[in-house]
């Protein structure tokens, strides 16, 4: 994917509240799964544990290749879903569960949609809803998760 | 299986205890790792780098992208290889309780890290001079698991962030599992000849049970006997549970016996064993009972009562042992 598909993911302007309804689904995201993204992430993290961005290391310790950190999968569901809601949206919570590791020149495709909405805007003039996230590699599901997120209301964009 | 049992009991010892001191943030929530961040992420959000677009979008000024809470508190490169080098020594003392199950962990063979899960809540995104002090708890260690990875073990924290003002801002649930290289289903277990087969554990000599061991490097099975009164006795002990004499010989059992009870050893697996492995109680005919392996039949077909008799298997040349196979007669 050029950089250019990658920025076009964002979108620029905020997702309201009233526009979303449970079953929408996410524009997926296609991942490359790059030895510098895998590496640029975890430094970005601060994770400087060896199987991370050392492949010679990674081997002894049991794993065919370098493979990425738990805290970037965790920014890439992040972004997966603020990508999605455009500058307004507000996450409070990023559950996510790990499963095939990440290894470079691989591929992972991001997919998501509406599980759930709360009934009424709060105070502060954003409602919550909950996405559920999944990232499959060629090896299987990376990560699966649920993430919720605030929303400006129609009003208040 | 007593040293599996130890293991976990050390283990539980940590559960609810802080896993180390707070830890404060080596930096301020700052606009250049922010930066890094959402570069290396590929993430273009403008909330994150462009103060106008966050107020418009609601904040207060740029924010920090809520995923890239743990960042603020990782130790960094120089803190984790000290951690390391001393977990590697064996050093773990002086350290967290934390590093303590983490090198218990090591020392079991556990050596290899993966993260599993991570659950984060926020409370409010995180700005720009907001100086972060984490605390966490060890929440659980679980028992020894069979996973795609290998065979490990799973270890949860809770952590609670809280800014400059004492306010949590952020909770967050992490877990590890802590796995044995190479027994995991997608690598294939070492070559024999790159790694010779471990031998058993060694069994521990004493001046009342060595009779036994010597007895069976000579292929016979000998039963500790009371001198006194003439009852036999096993396992090997000091004294006569029927007249407390201490004075004993031993005879030579015919070897032939019945299964009284038996269990089938899937896991967890000791290289030094074939699994799925028989562990059987004989009844001797001569009346004792002892603890001893079952060969020549297949798990499925062993059954409570079945006749069976010794065979000496040596193990290695320090080791050797009967092991009853069905009766031939």
């Amino acid at each position: 994917m050029s950089k250019a598909l990658i920025e076009h993911h964002f979108r620029a302007t905020s997702l309201t509240f009233d526009e979303v309804a449970v079953g929408d689904e996410l524009p997926p995201l296609e991942i490359p799964l790059s030895r510098t993204l895998i590496i640029s992430t975890a430094i970005a993290s601060r994770d400087y544990q060896d199987v991370h961005h050392d492949p010679v290391l990674a081997d002894e310790r049991g794993s065919k290749d370098i493979f990425m950190n738990i805290l970037s999968t965790n920014g890439l569901v992040g972004r997966f879903v603020t990508d999605w809601t455009g500058p307004g949206g507000m996450l409070t919570d990023v559950n996510i569960r790990l499963g095939a590791p990440n290894y470079p020149d691989d591929t992972m495709l991001m997919t998501g949609s509406v599980t759930a909405k709360d009934e009424n805007v709060g105070s502060d003039g954003r409602g919550a809803v909950e996405v559920s996230v999944r990232g499959a590699n060629g090896l299987g599901d990376h990560v699966t998760g649920t993430v919720r997120v605030l929303l400006p209301s129609g009003g208040a964009k | 299986m007593s040293e599996a049992a130890t293991l976990d009991e050390q283990l539980e010892a940590f559960v609810g205890q802080s896993s180390g001191p707070a830890t404060k943030g080596r930096y301020p929530v700052n606009a250049p790792m922010i930066h890094h961040w959402v570069e290396a992420m590929g993430d273009h959000n403008p909330v994150y780098e462009d103060d106008e677009a966050a107020r418009a979008a609601g904040f207060p000024s740029i924010i920090a992208p809520p995923t890239m809470l743990q960042a603020w508190v990782m130790r960094g490169l120089r803190t984790s290889a000290h951690a390391e080098a001393a977990r590697e020594r064996g050093e773990a003392a002086a350290t967290t309780a934390n590093d303590q199950v983490m090198s218990l962990l090591d020392q079991a063979g556990y050596t290899s890290v993966v993260a599993t899960n991570c659950d984060q809540h926020y409370e409010r995104p995180l700005v720009p001079g907001d100086e972060l002090e984490v605390t966490s708890i060890i929440d659980s260690v679980s028992g020894e698991k069979k996973t795609g990875l290998g065979i490990g073990r799973f270890l949860t924290n809770r952590l609670e962030f809280r800014d400059q003002q004492g306010d949590v801002v952020a909770t967050m649930l992490f877990r590890i599992l802590k796995f044995k290289p190479g027994t995991g289903a997608s690598r294939p277990a070492p070559e024999p000849e790159a790694a010779p087969r471990p031998l058993r554990p060694r069994p521990a000599l004493t001046q009342d049970n060595s009779f036994f061991f010597e007895g069976a490097k000579q292929g016979k099975l000998l039963i500790q006997r009371c001198t006194a009164c003439g009852a036999l006795r096993h396992p090997p002990r000091p004294a006569c549970a029927s007249c407390r004499s201490f004075e004993w010989d031993t005879v030579e059992s015919s070897g032939k016996g019945t299964i009284f009870s038996f269990v089938v050893n899937h896991y967890p697996q000791v290289p030094a064993f074939d699994y799925p492995l028989v562990v059987a109680l004989i009844e001797l005919e001569e009346g004792t009972r002892l603890i001893a392996n079952v060969g020549g039949i297949t798990p499925e077909t062993v059954e409570i009562g079945m006749a069976v008799e010794a065979r000496f298997e040596d193990f290695d040349p320090e080791l050797s042992l009967p092991v009853f196979y069905p009766a031939t007669a």
